[in-house]
């Protein structure tokens, strides 16, 4: 590719083609961080990047609605490139789940294509499959089984729960921002109680679930229980289901909200057969309310999984 | 308030209208103008006022947002209480999943409507009384014309989820929309879940088949990929989603957010 071959052709449409990058020199901003590893690779996503900076619309948004949805967009890459890479992956998927990790995956693509128009030129370019590593640094093998891909993709699915909800005060100022927001939260919540399925089904289960997921959080529920026994693979998923960086960001096993304890003001129903105990009675309360996180403890949770390229392209900075 | 506007009101037009029509727009009007006028009619401190039971108004600001979810979370909390006692539920093998998963689901929805009466404390609105005669609580999915407890599960799980996304937009006290936005997301994880009872993996929508338009009701979501509400869930203004959970609401206990519109 001959970059200069490329201006002298625009130039020749557009006289202005050198004054457009002169004035807008912020674009070269990325080419400097990454230095020599700018690769056949990477080249498009890159010009691609410094073209739109030249040629397109800004957004107009609030640096704080830009940066709660590029958190939001980083994460959906994150998800996308995850599924696609499994649906690519010989014998990993067992073929009854293939329906609908299709549909998760595309689900994915489309809440980026949604977040990109949002953010016009101020979205963040898909990194690429190559900016991750699912491995979060070897500790995971996402793609070596069924079970090692449900496991790791319920930790994504429920930290990009607990981020949208995290960043949903920062979207009020836009009603309708934060509307497609929300309407993308439910849709990964539906994800996430289907991951949850799948996990269950994979385990030979013949219950709904154990309080915690039961021992290595093997067996969960469709719904968040307590702290879920630190999640599916404990080195790596402990933060997805623990406190946040304030008070504001209790943990998953919560049961204050709004100034009460929902486990103590509840009236529980009779369920023929079951005597409450408390133990179940601090499960329902956690599972009956999912719980934000902010964007400093999610990114610290998503840079596990940024390949060196990730990190110089610094993704969930 | 005239007994002839009471008598010809709308709700028993709403009480008749299938769970799945689409409500048409011009519904909405007729719907909230007709609304408007009966509240107009009443007056607080009048001695003998019948008219102020037949319409629950669930108030302005983030007080309205609150009790428009608390009138939801009323109807679905009195919905599975009926099903723990139902024919249906007891039938189940007492160590089933399905048995396991309403009880769970049982108890979150009683601890959502507690919670809203317990933070609405004075301004919370009435105990609602359902209408649930078009639910055949002996059966699990619908057959002769009623719903079945799957079906009306997962009707009023996919409302539920819609009208939280819809309502974010009323809400002005951040800590309001945190609470809105824990809730949802369990409503949403029912949905999925019973969706994929009644149908596995129709938890996004009718997907065994190219993910076809839904069987199980209306579409959940935008199917297409690139729209610029692509793969989002389809939420309802309380407008919409009220004239659908007035028809399991009793005649006396119809609920309106008439301050709650764009």
């Amino acid at each position: 590719m001959d970059l200069f071959k490329i201006f002298s052709e625009i130039e020749k449409i557009d006289g202005e083609v050198y004054e457009r990058f002169d004035t807008r020199r912020r674009v070269f901003k990325h080419l400097t961080g990454l230095g020599k590893t700018i690769t056949a690779a990477t080249m498009p996503a890159l010009l691609s990047t410094m073209f739109n900076k030249a040629y397109g619309q800004t957004s107009g948004l609030s640096p704080e609605i830009k940066n709660t949805l590029n958190l939001a967009l980083q994460l959906e890459y994150l998800e996308f490139h995850f599924y696609d890479t499994a649906l690519n992956t010989p014998d990993l998927i067992p073929a009854s789940d293939r329906p609908a990790v299709t549909i998760i995956r595309d689900d994915e693509l489309g809440h980026i294509n949604a977040i990109k128009g949002l953010l016009s030129t101020d979205a963040i370019p898909d990194p690429t499959r190559l900016a991750f590593d699912y491995t979060a640094g070897g500790r995971l093998a996402p793609f070596s089984s069924s079970a090692e891909f449900y496991g790791t993709a319920q930790g994504f699915v429920d930290t990009g729960m607990r981020a949208y909800k995290g960043g949903a005060t920062k979207l009020m100022p836009n009603k309708d921002i934060l509307t497609a927001a929300l309407n993308i939260h439910s849709v990964e919540a539906r994800h996430s109680a289907h991951v949850r399925l799948m996990r269950r089904v994979l385990a030979g289960s013949t219950n709904g679930g154990d309080i915690a997921g039961g021992p290595g959080n093997a067996n969960p529920k469709s719904w968040i229980s307590l702290t879920e026994r630190d999640g599916p693979r404990p080195s790596v998923t402990a933060p997805v289901y623990g406190p946040g960086n304030t008070t504001d960001f209790p943990g998953e096993d919560n049961v204050q909200q709004g100034g009460k304890n929902v486990q103590t003001t509840a009236t529980y129903p009779t369920i023929p057969g079951v005597t409450l105990t408390d133990a179940m009675k601090a499960a329902a309360a956690s599972e009956a309310f999912d719980e934000p996180l902010d964007d400093g403890t999610v990114k610290s949770i998503a840079r596990n999984f940024r390949s060196p390229l990730g990190e110089r392209l610094g993704l969930f900075a | 308030m005239s007994d002839t506007l009471q008598s010809t009101g709308p709700d028993d037009v709403q009480l008749m209208s299938p769970l799945h029509a689409p409500i048409k727009r011009r519904s909405f009007f007729l719907y909230a103008g007709a609304t408007t006028l009966m509240l107009a009619g009443c007056s607080k401190d009048n001695d003998n006022p019948p008219a102020t039971n037949t319409t629950v108004d669930v108030g302005s600001g983030d007080t309205g947002v609150l009790n428009y979810a608390y009138a939801l979370e009323q109807l679905e909390a009195a919905f599975y209480a009926q099903v723990l006692r139902s024919a249906y539920f007891t039938s189940l093998d007492p160590a089933s999943a399905e048995r396991q998963i309403l009880a769970d689901i049982a108890l979150h929805e009683q601890i959502h409507a507690d919670f809203f009466k317990s933070v609405l404390a004075g301004n919370a609105i009435r105990q609602l009384t359902p209408d649930f005669s078009g639910i055949d609580f002996s059966q699990r999915l619908s057959m002769g014309g009623k719903l079945g407890v799957l079906d009306a599960a997962r009707a009023f799980e996919d409302l539920g989820v819609q009208a939280y996304n819809g309502a974010g937009r009323f809400i002005t006290d951040p800590r309001n929309l945190v609470l809105a936005g824990k809730i949802v997301s369990v409503e949403a994880r029912h949905a999925s879940l019973i969706r994929d009872l009644i149908r596995p993996n129709s938890f996004m929508g009718d997907i065994s088949a190219g993910f076809t338009p839904d069987t199980l009701g209306e579409d959940v979501i935008d199917r297409s990929v690139t729209s610029r509400t692509a793969r989002q869930e389809k939420s309802k203004l309380p407008a919409q989603v009220l004239a659908i959970a007035n028809t399991f609401l009793a005649a006396d206990s119809k609920v309106s957010a008439n301050s709650l519109v764009s």
